[in-house]
């Protein structure tokens, strides 16, 4: 009785494991870099997709009034621009890792969701630049 | 973890856990509230003093339910069944803080609440899978069969904790790596920092461990009122 318990708890545990590693593990892309997309652009014609890159230092165009953002998405070897209406999140900047999620129209990515990504290093910010050294600094500019 | 045969209340190691806890509590407060902000975060890198915890109670508590599934499975001895739930059950309220307190800090930082990438996709699932052991455990009648169909759940169940940990290395992910790697033993973070998170860790698993001895006997008393 108990052999077979056993034995069938390792069949699922095999197929389980055999889904994830095996089958899964092909589909499972949360986004594309602008270098697989344009090798395979056909594919993905019309269809929303998320891309993933830096954001190309120098080439941020933001309209604040129009809340307009333009910028190019690179992963150092294809670069694409990227429209996104919107403001975009507090941590975005030059260089930064994005994921941005639409669709492309006439050769722009048209972005409908902006996401950030950060790195797993948290490091404490040198003398002076506190956040409260930093709002204080910009108070007293103003 | 276990209890003697006729637990009444709980014994001097429960107390030692839940009162060291709840007393060191505040000193893993002032640590957190006190720790340098991040650089590029800011204060709000101050949520991981109660996301990491979470997560890790989270996956410690359904480890432990694995480890006493399967000690049930053996031995059929209902104490262990009792353990199981126990852990089961602080492991889902530890794993919802997590989901929680990641949602609250995803907002600011990556810009939104939810996104169905690896590592939250496979937390979801794992938290689904054991809001269905809950639901299974009260579908079913039968102690003895209920506490097996529960121990197949707890063990299968687990298989993806690993893979919720892994998912940030194994897959493209919006989710960063960890920041305390347990892969590479490197860690990515200032000394303040690492002192405030690993404190509130141990802090938060005495509670742990005082919450599944004291669960554990609640659910011992109600076995046996079920018998009376």
């Amino acid at each position: 009785m108990r052999i077979k318990y056993l034995l069938g708890l390792l069949v699922i545990l095999g197929a389980l494991g055999y889904l994830i590693f095996g089958g899964l593990g092909q589909n499972l892309v949360y986004f594309l870099t602008p270098s697989e997309y344009l090798q395979d652009q056909p594919r993905y014609q019309n269809r929303p997709v998320r891309l993933g890159g830096l954001v190309k230092p120098g080439t941020v165009r933001y309209d604040k009034d129009r809340l307009e953002l333009r910028f190019i998405l690179t992963d150092g070897v294809a670069e694409v621009p990227v429209f996104h209406k919107g403001t975009p999140p507090g941590m975005f900047k030059e260089g930064q890792g994005v994921v941005v999620e639409g669709r492309f129209q006439e050769g722009v990515f048209q972005g409908t969701n902006l996401l950030v990504k950060h790195s797993e290093s948290y490091q404490a910010p040198k003398e002076g630049w506190t956040p409260e050294e930093v709002r204080k600094l910009i108070e007293e500019a103003k | 973890m276990l209890k003697a045969a006729h637990p009444e209340r709980p014994d001097a190691l429960t107390w030692a856990f839940l009162g060291l806890g709840v007393l060191l509590l505040p000193v893993g407060l002032y640590l957190a509230l006190s720790a340098p902000p991040d650089v590029n975060q800011g204060y709000l890198a101050r949520i991981m003093y109660l996301h990491v915890p979470g997560a890790w109670l989270g996956y410690l508590a359904f480890f432990v339910t694995f480890l006493y599934s399967l000690l049930y499975l053996f031995r059929q001895d209902p104490r262990y069944d009792r353990v199981a739930l126990a852990s089961a059950e602080i492991g889902l309220v530890f794993m919802g803080l997590a989901l929680v307190t990641g949602m609250l800090w995803a907002r600011p930082t990556w810009g939104v609440y939810w996104t169905w990438e690896p590592r939250l996709t496979t937390t979801a699932i794992l938290f689904a899978v054991y809001v269905g052991y809950f639901l299974l455990r009260g579908a079913i009648e039968d102690p003895e069969l209920r506490a097996k169909a529960a121990a197949a759940v707890g063990v299968l169940g687990f298989i993806n904790v690993p893979i919720s940990y892994m998912s940030v290395k194994w897959w493209r992910s919006l989710h960063q790596t960890q920041s305390i790697d347990l892969t590479t033993g490197k860690i990515h973070m200032d000394p303040a920092m690492l002192q405030a998170l690993l404190f509130n860790l141990f802090v938060f698993t005495l509670l742990y461990l005082g919450f599944v001895r004291l669960r554990a006997l609640v659910a011992a008393l109600e076995a046996q009122k079920e018998e009376a």
